[in-house]
């Protein structure tokens, strides 16, 4: 129950996170929060767009599906189903292969850092980790008689 | 499990409330997020930027540019001097900038600026001063009107006519019906290039890419 605990609140925040980046790319904030990071010069490349749609917009859809698996997975009658702790294990590291492709772009192609997605990375590792852990600890699904 | 929905509530009421502030402009800001749409005429659309090079050159490459992006400032400092030298100066290329104000600070301010410049004639001038100084005024949270002013004044335009034309505005409508035809086009980021009329779409600015492109067009231009 604790990694799906641990799970929904590290999602709720990168939630937040892409939010406010994928705001700042539609217009809706002005300027980003960034320190002396780079997060504009990253945010306002040709990667920061994925199939005509912006980067940060699949973060947000992203998270928002590893929040509500994770609290779904904590309702009564799912708390004992390893079946959600498998789910978010392999959405979670296929969220963690896309960050690392966008961690490479921002250090080998853009030449820039964002700290927000340094931020995001950090987050969704961590759901990583901690989502895969959980699921080699849970039994082996039984096949055949 | 109590405390564990009060810790949701708390990231979100937090965040929620820092992504809120994040969208109200700071002191000695003016973000022009969330501004109203600027309306703009048919003589606003039918201007089509300013462009340099010969009227017969084969090529024409139109720049959607916003002049705080810093890679549209990376490539104006670093790439299009030998642009200008090896493709322009030698007829093959006419080059078209228009504007793509994007959601920084000073998008609009600095294109007002450049449009005000271009009513003296000085609109190329005016873009280099400030793509030169753009990591100073572009970083900065207050108003680089002022900043702008010296610059016009240092390329030759007329100060007092220069502040009337940016008091006045008059320009915003062209800005803003320059990005929204580049959006008609399919425009989203800055710089993007047209490249008689077919939009550009590696990601390769360097110099010698845009030899290759021209060379390219010509080719296809001599085959027809």
């Amino acid at each position: 129950m604790r990694h799906r605990q641990a799970i929904a609140v590290l999602a709720l925040v990168g939630f937040f996170v892409a939010l406010y980046l994928w705001f700042y790319k539609i217009g809706v904030i002005g300027e980003l929060k960034c320190g002396t990071g780079s997060c504009e010069y990253v945010q306002t490349s040709r990667w920061a767009t994925l199939l005509g749609q912006p980067v940060a917009l699949y973060g947000v859809a992203g998270y928002l599906v590893l929040f509500v698996i994770a609290l779904a997975g904590l309702q009564p009658r799912l708390l004992s189903n390893p079946a959600p702790t498998r789910l978010l294990a392999a959405l979670a590291f296929v969220g963690f292969a896309f960050t690392l492709y966008l961690t490479y772009l921002e250090l080998f192609v853009i030449h820039a850092v964002c700290r927000w997605c340094m931020g995001s990375a950090v987050i969704i590792t961590l759901i990583a980790g901690i989502a895969v852990a959980a699921a080699l600890r849970t039994p082996a699904i039984r096949t055949g008689p | 499990m109590k405390r564990f929905y009060g810790l949701l509530v708390a990231v979100a009421v937090v965040a929620g409330v820092l992504i809120w502030k994040g969208t109200r402009p700071g002191p000695g800001e003016a973000s022009t997020a969330g501004a109203p749409p600027v309306a703009f005429t048919a003589a606003d659309s039918a201007f089509r930027g300013y462009a340099q090079g010969s009227d017969s050159a084969p090529v024409e490459i139109v720049e959607y540019a916003d002049l705080q992006c810093p890679h549209c400032g990376e490539f104006a400092v670093v790439q299009f001097p030998t642009i200008r030298e090896q493709l322009i100066s030698t007829g093959r290329v006419r080059w078209r900038m228009r504007d793509f104000p994007l959601n920084f600070s000073w998008s609009r301010v600095s294109a007002l600026a450049a449009q005000c410049a271009g009513e003296q004639g000085r609109y190329w001038e005016m873009v280099d001063a400030m793509y030169q100084a753009q990591s100073d005024w572009g970083r900065s949270t207050k108003n680089p009107s002022g900043q702008f002013r010296d610059m016009a004044r240092r390329v030759g335009v007329d100060g007092n006519r220069f502040d009337a034309c940016v008091d006045s505005h008059r320009y915003d409508g062209r800005i803003e019906a320059s990005r929204a035809q580049g959006q008609a086009l399919g425009v989203s980021d800055t710089p993007t290039f047209f490249v008689n009329g077919r939009m550009k779409t590696d990601n390769n600015l360097s110099s010698d890419r845009f030899q290759q492109i021209v060379d390219s067009a010509i080719a296809a231009t001599q085959q027809h």
